[in-house]
């Protein structure tokens, strides 16, 4: 009987071992690439603003220059998001603010959606979708360019009741098979168009942590 | 040397291929083989892991207790792919953004436990090496083959978006194969991937069975020539 519990204790302390062993060596990794990855990722999001919004349309720090929104139904989004606020010589020149839309054919449409101080759209990315492979993923510019054609648009070109696709009466156009997730889209943009539109001032405004 | 190495080849290629005959690691298989540059990189990430659990659990077999080898395995092969995708993360970012959500996939692909507890478990660190490398090629092959003819039934293309993989300088590597097509959805979709998975084991089986006739009739003659 002690034999086998001596066993069994030998097992577990082997398995211990292993354990140790492993998470030793993915917290030295973890130590190691720390750094590096949240670099990374900055980069990455740079890349992603810069996207929405040219580069020489502003000077400032843009990843500091940021505004926490609490979660935004007219935004889409469920919780709270970061905007990032573009300047040039210390005048408002854009936000990139990140929308949602919860209505697209295969679940939910992220945008990162570049707005000017003027009401004009600097640019409109998907960030990540699940739309159908061929069909609905031409949003995304890996695919086709149809997201494109939101920039410079505004509220008041094309009028905003022409903010749909052409098969609802906009003029926006539709794929070939898939009316859904153009029309989540357009609808999303249009959405961070209002949302801007009422709370510019807010959205410019230097905020506390920031003084 | 090539007696001993010779089978742990031809095992993991036709054989005793995972994807083909052990029918192993389907999830992530079926899941990310609709174009051939999604294949590659999965494959490529399997091979990378499959290589380096085999060689720690067959330098440590036996350390290795038999009755906790299972979890012992699990926790190898998990820090695995948590220390490549660290790291992959750090050093290759492009190359992370792409491959980066098939990487925790491995971890769910059952052909790498297999390996460890079938072959690495039992043999030495140099043949356990090639027999990781040869499987991950086999896995990596099917792979390819299976995402080729989905991404050429569904799409009409070949190597679509092979620069997010090989950079801008592939951009051309990019083949329409028709032009104007239409596109087939359901290649493209889950179903697909099964069929598609079907068709290939059934032509495997098909050439073996072709073959094992083929070495009855000139059987003598081969042995003879051995000898």
């Amino acid at each position: 009987m002690s034999a086998f519990r001596d066993h069994i204790l030998r097992v577990g302390l082997i398995l211990a071992a292993f354990a140790i062993g492993a998470t030793t060596l993915v917290v030295l990794t973890e130590n190691r690439t720390h750094e590096k990855i949240i670099d990374n990722e900055r980069q990455t999001l740079l890349k992603a603003i810069n996207a929405v919004i040219a580069k020489d349309q502003y000077n400032n720090e843009i990843l500091a220059d940021t505004l926490m929104l609490d979660a935004n139904k007219q935004l889409g989004t469920n919780d709270s998001s970061i905007i990032y606020r573009a300047r040039l010589n210390n005048e408002p020149a854009a936000v990139v603010l990140s929308a949602i839309a919860p209505n697209g054919y295969n679940g939910k449409i992220k945008l990162l959606v570049g707005i000017a101080f003027d009401g004009s759209l600097t640019g409109v990315r998907v960030i990540s979708h699940k739309e159908t492979p061929g069909l609905g993923d031409k949003i995304d510019t890996k695919k086709a360019d149809w997201i494109l054609n939101f920039k410079s648009l505004s509220l008041s070109n094309p009028d905003e009741s022409k903010w749909k696709v052409k098969k609802d009466g906009g003029q926006f156009d539709q794929f070939t098979g898939a009316t859904i997730t153009p029309r989540a889209v357009v609808t999303a943009v249009k959405n961070a168009l209002l949302y801007f539109d009422a709370h510019r001032d807010e959205l410019f405004a230097i905020s506390e942590t920031e003084k | 040397m090539n007696e001993l190495y010779g089978p742990i080849i031809r095992d993991g290629l036709w054989k005793n291929n995972p994807a083909l005959v052990q029918l192993l690691g389907l999830c992530p298989l079926l899941a990310v083989s609709n174009t051939v540059i999604n294949g590659l990189g999965l494959g490529l990430a399997t091979i990378i892991t499959l290589v380096a659990s085999n060689g720690l659990v067959s330098l440590l077999r036996k350390q290795i207790p038999d009755e906790a080898r299972l979890p012992v395995f699990v926790l190898i092969i998990a820090s695995i792919v948590t220390v490549i995708e660290l790291s992959m993360n750090a050093w290759f970012h492009e190359l992370y953004l792409i491959l980066g959500i098939f990487i925790p996939l491995i971890v769910t692909n059952c052909a790498i436990t297999g390996r460890a507890e079938a072959f690495a478990a039992r043999n030495p660190v140099g043949p356990a090496l090639v027999d990781g490398f040869m499987m991950g090629l086999g896995f990596t092959a099917v792979l390819v083959l299976l995402g080729a003819m989905r991404e050429l039934i569904g799409l009409g293309t070949l190597f679509s978006e092979a620069h997010l993989m090989f950079g801008e300088a592939a951009r051309g590597f990019s083949i329409v194969v028709f032009e104007d097509y239409r596109g087939f959805l359901m290649a493209l979709l889950p179903p697909g991937a099964f069929i598609g998975l079907g068709l290939i084991v059934a032509l495997k089986n098909v050439i073996d069975a072709r073959e094992t006739t083929q070495v009855q009739t000139v059987e003598p003659v081969a042995e003879a020539a051995t000898s």
